[in-house]
């Protein structure tokens, strides 16, 4: 029998039984839902973590020489901390050097952060997360304003007490003036406002726009490094993630000969990128990816019996049919396939409304909670494949009988 | 009806015999059914039923032949073997040049597909699929296009006189039309023989008439038909008549004989 006759064969069975096919398919259909709810979940997860998250914090194709990492996905052993504790810090003495040793088209800047409280007439003070910045540093993170403008380079050199603010800020201390030409006091200090700078987004719903930007050399400086010459990261970035590795294999040599490290010793400094700071993610996917497979196919192997022993219930109603069919000429193989067609279209039939249901649930998942989720095509593919898989899987024992009855037996059945 | 059509050639007693007397040889052409003490037994919980005890039967092309005896003779055992749907323990049997008494279940499947077209007491339609749907059902299992099936199963139905009533379900249908469904459904594939299981048997006197007026005509028209009932009146409708009694043929005689010993 040609594979579409057995097709509309099993739709139609499927059309005259909505109702009992519907409840046979509710196991699989349960299963391929939940399945695709949490990769979804995880995909969606995965994808902020290295869109979003990551990718704000490191720019795209850039380094950041640290004397430790300042991105722990997942937990660093108490060993691990307490080597970081013991590292030197990177001090402003390094750059130099560093930067000379960098190959051509290379990109780079230093800075330090910290979050301190910023102050504005007529408001209440507020904290914020101030970086000052030397070097390429908004063109590395492909930051500008909306209004004003971004340091000169004359402002950068003499270290002048100007900052350029986020907008969260500008919400938040200046709600109904035009900020530019404004002043706020940190640590006691007065800075010019001569720039807002653009959103920067959220992640997991924590603001980055609430972020003052002041050279390197201004006196905010010495609020965010108590130890007067350190300076928390040198942010290098290449014309291509190709000519990163080079880049830092050139840093490593500098950093390491600058702390006279033996070949044999650590580094006790770290090149972190947007890869070393999804290292971990990527290891807690893999578990969340399994969970998220075992946990369905419970509900997987469940739809299959269920299937399986309502394949049998359909295989004893309709013998007669069955007889009818081999007196005409149906071949074992006739009767065979048409059983497993009707099993899987079945199957597949509950793995889509599970598709559907999944993606319905992701959905809600996105708009009620932080949670971010995303329905990737091939776990749509997947559930598809399950279906028609568990179909034919719970298919073979009843289809296999039908096949093998007795022509004079199945007609004399009624 | 048939005064004015002429009579299919009828074997004579003394063709069957030359034919039945040569075990092994395939029998020529013109014997569509040639089995050679067919032998047929069932192991019924240790008890041994011989249901067919030697059964030789020779059937020309284009003959009308009933197949008759009451019930526990073994004439639907032998329907069940001459259709394919079940081998002998022992015997020959030759259908249009095939010995299928040694095939398996697929090749029997295949030789029923192509060359026997049968028709039920109880109709045996498909109740959810249309006259149409299963007057197609042969032919998709022969693996004849859609669109060759759908044209044939409508030739089908309106040699039948149902060509109005290709939609329709078999519960929408009187008992006469399912039968006649029944009868284009058998003849969709040209079978060789049209193999008749009490087919008058749920219809009421005057349809029955009707079924054997299709059988008539498609006898006259040259088909093969064999009639297993075990009513006499019935039987009387073919132009030879077997009858079988404990599982052996008791006598195998013309329309007329037949007739005038039962005294119609």
């Amino acid at each position: 029998m040609p594979l579409f006759e057995a097709i509309r064969l099993a739709l139609d069975t499927i059309r005259v039984q909505k109702l009992k096919s519907f409840f046979t398919a509710l196991g699989v259909c349960i299963g391929v839902m939940f399945l695709i709810a949490v990769v979804s979940i995880v995909d969606g997860m995965g994808r902020y973590m290295e869109e979003d998250l990551v990718g704000k914090l490191i720019a795209v194709n850039s380094f950041e020489l640290r004397h430790r990492p300042n991105i722990n996905i997942g937990d660093v052993d108490d060993a691990t901390w307490r080597e970081y504790a013991r590292r030197q810090r990177i001090l402003d003495s390094d750059v130099e050097p560093v930067v000379e040793a960098l190959p051509e088209g290379a990109k780079w800047s230093m800075y330090s952060d910290g979050q301190v409280q910023v102050e504005a007439e007529g408001s209440r003070p507020r904290r914020a997360s101030v970086t000052a910045v030397d070097g390429d540093y908004f063109e590395i993170k492909r930051l500008d304003v909306t209004s004003g403008r971004l340091f000169t380079p004359g402002e950068m050199t003499t270290g002048a007490s100007v900052v350029v603010i986020g907008p969260d800020l500008v919400k938040r201390l200046f709600p109904t003036v035009d900020p530019i030409g404004r002043q706020v006091k940190m640590a006691g200090k007065f800075y010019s406002i001569i720039g807002v700078g653009e959103s920067l987004g959220s992640a997991f719903g924590m603001s980055f726009d609430n972020y003052v930007y002041a050279p390197f050399r201004s006196p905010i400086r010495r609020m965010l490094n108590f130890q007067s010459r350190a300076i928390d990261a040198v942010v290098v970035q290449m014309p291509t993630a190709e000519a990163i590795p080079s880049a830092q294999e050139a840093v490593r040599a500098v950093m390491r000969a600058r702390h006279q490290l033996r070949p044999a010793q650590k580094d006790d400094f770290s090149l972190q990128t947007a890869d070393s700071a999804l290292a971990f993610w990527d290891k807690i996917k893999g578990y969340l990816v399994l969970a998220g497979v075992a946990l369905p196919a419970f509900g997987l192997v469940v739809g299959a019996i269920v299937i399986m022993n309502i394949m049998l219930v359909a295989v004893a109603e309709r013998t007669h049919e069955i007889g009818i069919r081999k007196a005409l000429g149906a071949k074992r193989r006739d009767i065979l396939i048409q059983f497993l067609i009707e099993a899987s279209t079945l199957s597949t039939f509950g793995a889509a409304i599970g598709i559907a249901a999944g993606a319905g649930l992701a959905f809600v998942i996105r708009e009620v909670s932080p949670m971010p989720t995303y329905v990737a095509p091939w776990s749509i593919g997947v559930g598809v494949l399950i279906g028609a898989g568990v179909g034919i899987v719970s298919g073979v024992y009843p289809a296999s009988r039908a096949s093998l009855l007795d022509p004079v037996a199945a007609l004399r059945q009624e | 009806m048939t005064n004015h059509v002429e009579e299919a050639p009828l074997s004579t007693t003394a063709e069957r015999q030359a034919v039945l007397g040569l075990p092994g040889q395939t029998p020529s052409e013109d014997w569509v059914i040639v089995t050679r003490d067919l032998k047929r037994e069932y192991d019924m919980g240790g008890e041994i039923v011989r249901a067919l005890r030697g059964v030789n039967i020779a059937v020309r092309r284009n003959e009308y032949v009933a197949i008759m005896g009451p019930s526990g003779s073994g004439k639907s055992t032998l329907m069940n073997l001459i259709g394919c749907l079940d081998t002998p323990n022992a015997g020959e049997y030759w259908l249009n040049g095939q010995l299928v008494s040694q095939m398996k279940d697929d090749d029997l499947a295949r030789v029923r597909n192509k060359e026997i077209g049968f028709v039920f007491q109880t109709f045996n339609l498909l109740p959810r699929a249309t006259a149409l749907h299963n007057v197609e059902l042969p032919l998709v299992y022969a693996g004849v296009s859609a669109s060759e099936r759908k044209e044939r199963a409508f030739q089908a139905l309106a040699s039948v006189k149902l060509g109005d009533r290709v939609h329709h379900r078999p519960n929408e249908l009187s008992g006469g039309q399912r039968q006649r469904v029944a009868i284009a459904r058998a003849l969709v594939n040209r079978p060789s023989i049209l193999l008749a299981d009490e087919p008058t048997g749920n219809l009421d006197s005057a349809t029955s008439e009707e079924i054997m007026g299709v059988f008539e005509s498609l006898a006259s028209s040259g088909q093969t038909v064999i009639m297993v009932t075990h009513e006499p009146v019935i039987a009387a409708h073919a132009r030879r008549v077997v009858v079988l009694r404990d599982g052996v043929i008791a006598s195998d005689e013309n329309k007329g004989k037949f007739a005038s010993r039962m005294g119609f």
